[in-house]
């Protein structure tokens, strides 16, 4: 096996080779990666807006779960590497006639894939993908169930990075559904290893996982002292499925003890940035004034999502020269 | 045929025996220990120096998966497993397709064992019809065609008033009840305990509450209703301190353990690894060694390898759709051994746990090797070592936790009703 079986993202020499998790990523390859993306936000200012560090390779976008926005910057990022894309959504195709995900994945496997981008309902699927590729093919996490959505949480790291330079200093609230999200636990796991220092998880005991402070984050669940002196604040999407249970009462409520507004947002630093990982729910988790507002660099953050791709899908290739 | 099992050393935990004495045996019972009965003419002798002989091993639990699993496994395949773990007798709870809630599947299953001369196969029968936890099943009828005890297996059981009223008539017959204590509402959704690795993999939680809410109903309407229960499958601390104190208080309960969760805890679910998918589901580490430690003392009764043979396509898929449970037959032994060892259990103690406990819970006349008792014996070398390889396994399930670990005490001969049933090569 080539692949490091302690974190079997990495090979036994430490190199990216697929990437599934940020958990357990040293350091100096989240900041490989984020300076790889520096450079390409300049590609997607250009007016030619390819390189063609993909030229050839053949990128499938996997898609087991629903996704708009992901899929098409991860579509975006491989063709402005030149690669060809291929997107598939098996939500509605092979597994509801019944094929198993690896036969789905055996049959791409067969036309000559070179790199599989994986959505999945399930935690952990891109890591069973990973384990039954050949050795030429790379498996890059789109998002898995409540897991992980590293590409995501780069992509913070990247805005975070560009509007305060340094994470030695700062202090990180997470706001909301932090038991379903992928998200928080991408940001939670690449935070720590780039250094934050302090990290707030804000929500409702509902929504707050068993023993998430062994991921090394404080728990608060009164916003507005959470939210005290923070420099960056981190929304969470709040599904609306997630009211028709009995983890909340209502998106009204919700909005009131924990949707970020501008008075709750003033009690952050005046500096403090505001971040989405969209689709907003507007008047549930955030407000308009605050997403439409001066700290809000949820449009950036988009834009930051194209570059990330492209440095991933680079560096996992092995073609990247940084 | 007589058969004399010479020179090893006699572990026979109910009888208080642990000595170097020969073993006698003719037409399928045991007729002497230690000395030959008068003109005893063996028609074979097996050499046992440097090994163990020790009663038949009885296992609380191990799916057949006849009927209906066949692709899974069959009872040949399964058979064979049970005596190459030195397994002699084994209960087989009701989950099979269809479910044994009806007196000719109980009767089929039992004619269909026996046909294959191997362990003997006691069925537990399904507490209600279909296991659909509405009506009762025939429980008097079904005791007569050969069932031991009733069950629900893994299917819940969300009406209080059936669980009431299946307890009452139960103990209406003094027919054992066995439950796995688990609210299933508590549980819904969950494949893993709730806690740091849950919350880091994010898999969907199934907390402690749902093991010892369960509990205390369970322990509440047994004390109510005289029904004799047993408790499957115990998971936590709590649960077990629970189980202690009602003890304490006079409930005649018994419990046991998987073995799995003996050696085995959340953290080695590693990277989603589908046979750690286990139900009851790997807690923290403090509940395993609580477990443990409950275990040597007594609290809970008897250790089973809770043996759940699945096909490779309904584990080869993500953590939380894999189809749960594992292989165990022929774990079940090192997998005790190993836990005495570790935990300096006397190894008649822990033997106890998987032959004369396990009988008492069973309530049945076997685990023990007294004179006219049945012939059901295991021998084992119990210092050899072997690696865990899914692929030799006799059992037609692959699935287990325990790939690649070396570990000691090998069966090299195993006796039912005084025939060789199982020879290693």
């Amino acid at each position: 096996m080539w692949l490091d079986p302690r974190n079997p993202q990495l090979t036994k020499n430490g190199e990216l080779h697929h990437l599934l998790s940020l958990e357990g990523l040293p350091a100096d390859i989240l900041w490989q990666i984020l300076d790889a993306a520096a450079s390409f936000v300049g590609v997607t200012q250009r007016e030619v807006k390819k390189v063609p560090l993909l030229r050839g390779k053949s990128v499938f976008n996997i898609f087991f779960e629903n996704s708009t926005r992901t899929r098409t910057t991860f579509e975006i990022a491989a063709k402005r590497l030149s690669a060809d894309v291929i997107n598939l959504a098996i939500a509605q195709s092979s597994t509801s006639k019944g094929e198993s995900m690896l036969d789905t994945v055996a049959n791409l496997s067969a036309m000559q894939a070179d790199m599989f981008v994986v959505r999945h309902a399930a935690s952990g699927a891109p890591y069973l993908i990973a384990k039954h590729v050949g050795p030429d093919i790379h498996v890059i996490n789109a998002g898995d169930g409540r897991h992980q959505h590293p590409t995501q949480g780069l992509l913070d790291m990247y805005t975070i990075r560009h509007y305060k330079k340094d994470f030695t200093n700062l202090r990180v609230a997470i706001i909301g559904d932090i038991l379903h999200s992928r998200v928080a636990r991408s940001q939670i796991h690449a935070l720590t290893t780039l250094g934050c220092p302090e990290i707030r998880v804000i929500g409702p005991r509902t929504l707050i996982p068993a023993d998430i402070r062994n991921l090394g984050v404080q728990v608060y669940h009164d916003l507005r002292e959470g939210l005290k002196d923070v420099d960056v604040v981190s929304t969470l999407r709040l599904q609306s499925e997630r009211m028709k249970g009995a983890l909340l009462a209502s998106g009204q409520e919700f909005y009131k003890y924990y949707g970020i507004t501008d008075d709750k947002l003033a009690l952050a630093k005046p500096d403090a940035i505001v971040l989405h990982p969209g689709p907003m729910n507007r008047g549930v988790e955030i407000d308009s004034s605050v997403a439409d507002g001066r700290q809000s660099v949820i449009l950036p953050q988009v834009n930051f999502g194209i570059a990330i791709r492209m440095a991933v899908m680079s560096i996992v290739a092995g073609n990247w020269r940084g | 045929m007589k058969i004399h099992i010479k020179g090893g050393r006699l572990i026979d935990p109910k009888n208080g025996i642990d000595a170097p004495l020969d073993v006698f045996i003719a037409a399928g019972k045991i007729v002497a220990v230690g000395a030959a009965p008068d003109a005893f003419g063996a028609n074979r002798v097996i050499d046992a120096s440097n090994r163990i002989v020790c009663p038949g091993l009885v296992d609380l639990a191990a799916r057949l998966r006849e009927p209906g699993f066949e692709y899974m496994a069959t009872l040949e395949s399964e058979m064979h497993a049970a005596v190459a773990g030195g397994v002699t007798s084994l209960a087989c709870p009701p989950d099979t397709d269809p479910p044994l809630d009806e007196p000719g599947l109980v009767e089929m299953l039992k004619y269909r064992a026996r046909g294959h001369n191997k362990a003997r196969v006691y069925p537990v029968g399904a507490l209600t019809e279909g296991l659909k936890g509405l009506k009762l099943t025939e429980m008097a009828e079904l005791r007569d065609a050969g069932c031991v005890a009733f069950s629900h297996a893994e299917a819940p059981i969300s009406d209080n008033q059936v669980l009431y009223y299946a307890l009452q008539y139960a103990a209406t017959f003094k027919i054992p009840v066995w439950l796995r204590p688990q609210d299933a509402t508590l549980a819904r959704g969950g494949v893993a305990h709730e806690g740091q690795v849950a919350t880091r993999l994010g898999l969907p939680p199934i907390p402690v509450c749902a093991e010892t809410a369960a509990l205390a109903l369970i322990l509440l309407l047994a004390r109510e209703t005289g029904a004799h229960v047993h408790l499957c499958r115990l998971s936590s601390m709590e649960g077990v301190n629970m189980v202690r104190r009602a003890r304490h208080d006079g409930v005649a309960a018994t419990c046991d353990v998987a073995a799995h969760h003996l050696h085995l805890s959340e953290m080695d679910i590693g990277y989603f690894d589908p046979n750690t998918n286990l139900i009851p589901p790997l807690r923290s580490q403090r509940d395993r060694d609580a477990l443990r430690r409950a275990l040597a003392e007594g609290v809970i009764d008897a250790l089973c390898s809770d043996h759940t043979p699945v096909d490779d396509d309904s584990k080869q898929t993500s953590f939380s759709e894999a189809e749960a449970g594992a292989t165990g037959l022929e774990l079940l032994l090192p997998l005790t051994l190993k836990w005495a060892e570790e935990d300096r259990v006397p190894l008649s103690t822990a033997l106890g746990r998987i032959t004369s406990d396990a009988a008492r819970v069973l309530g049945i006349d076997t685990g023990h090797l007294a004179p006219g008792a049945d012939a059901d014996v295991c021998i084992f070398d119990a210092e050899r070592w072997w690696k865990v390889e899914p692929a030799a396994l006799k059992s037609q399930g692959k699935n287990t936790p325990f790939s690649g670990l070396e570990v000691k005490g090998k069966v090299t001969h195993t006796l039912v009703a005084g025939q060789v049933a199982y020879e290693a090569k």
